[in-house]
């Protein structure tokens, strides 16, 4: 059982203070988005820093479910995902990680990289851009959610494609807020 | 006209629409599982406000959070009442949260209906 202890000691090594593996749903967003707030209360963080974290948990948490309802090697899509919260001195990174068709990864780094190559005012035009030309049916496509989260984090989204299989790479993100600007 | 009353929860906003009271008001959190479907009866209930309205009417948002999916249905609900003769927008947000404050602000500047600018 020594993988017990090694994952406790990656934890504590990465600064992770949430791990979620399982089945994505909007009810396990509702009980890890209260796990995590009640985690940011009793830390006493600043309650702009919280909104901040929680919005960009939000929207991470709500792209895994969208893209759920898929089959991956037997299993719900949903269910082969994985979400962290990180907190080190001067940030929190929130990272998640999820299956995507090979097929549709040159697309969602193309919208990736557009919104890292823009600054403050380009992507608020950005997002005024997308919420005026969609519909919310839409599922994803538009990237509304990631431009969100750019703009709330005021960083640059770290992202990678590595190989799962044939079919599918597994999709990792992070996004950090940093706590001690505001 | 029937008064539109819906209790908020831990991802659904409080709403009451209240054409006899006078009371228009969307306040708390936003991040329903399906926002569309969420929004629809609110956008209803402003279609069927909008044939015979007061003439003037303030109505108020006092958001904590929305998600993405949220903000465009909240644009619909703008460009809804943006059809209405006399509609005031007062849009509320917490002293200290500037994210809420300019997210007001880019909605003001999508749609033709005056907004206020409150701090609770």
């Amino acid at each position: 059982m020594k993988f017990i202890y090694d994952l406790h000691r990656t934890m504590m090594s990465q600064k992770l203070i949430l791990v979620y593996q399982g089945d994505f749903t909007q009810e396990s967003t509702k009980s890890i988005l209260s796990m995590a707030e009640r985690n940011l209360d009793s830390s006493g963080e600043e309650s702009s820093i919280k909104r901040k974290v929680f919005n960009v948990m939000v929207e991470a948490l709500q792209n895994i479910v969208k893209h759920s309802d898929e089959l991956v090697e037997g299993q719900m899509r949903s269910h082969a995902a994985i979400f962290l919260i990180g907190k080190e001195a001067n940030r929190y990174s929130i990272m998640s990680g999820n299956p995507i068709r090979k097929e549709n990864v040159s697309k969602l780094q193309a919208a990736l990289e557009r919104i890292n190559g823009l600054e403050k005012e380009g992507l608020k035009d950005l997002y005024k851009e997308i919420i005026k030309n969609t519909t919310i049916s839409e599922k994803g496509g538009a990237g509304l959610g990631f431009v969100d989260m750019a703009r709330k984090s005021g960083e640059k989204l770290e992202f990678e494609f590595p190989e799962m299989s044939a079919e599918y790479c597994f999709f990792c993100l992070k996004v950090n807020v940093p706590r001690d600007s505001e | 006209m029937e008064i539109l009353n819906l209790e908020g929860t831990e991802d659904t906003p409080k709403i009451i629409l209240d054409k006899k009271n006078g009371i228009f008001e969307i306040s708390g959190r936003s991040l329903p599982e399906d926002s569309a479907e969420f929004y629809r009866p609110v956008l209803e209930w402003i279609a069927k406000y909008g044939a015979e309205p007061h003439p003037a009417t303030e109505f108020v948002f006092k958001l904590e959070y929305f998600n993405t999916a949220s903000s465009k249905l909240i644009l619909d609900v703008l460009s809804a009442l943006e059809d209405i003769k006399g509609m005031r927008i007062v849009w509320y947000f917490h002293e200290d949260d500037e994210d809420m404050e300019e997210a007001g602000q880019e909605f003001s500047e999508l749609v033709e209906i005056p907004f206020e600018f409150k701090t609770y």
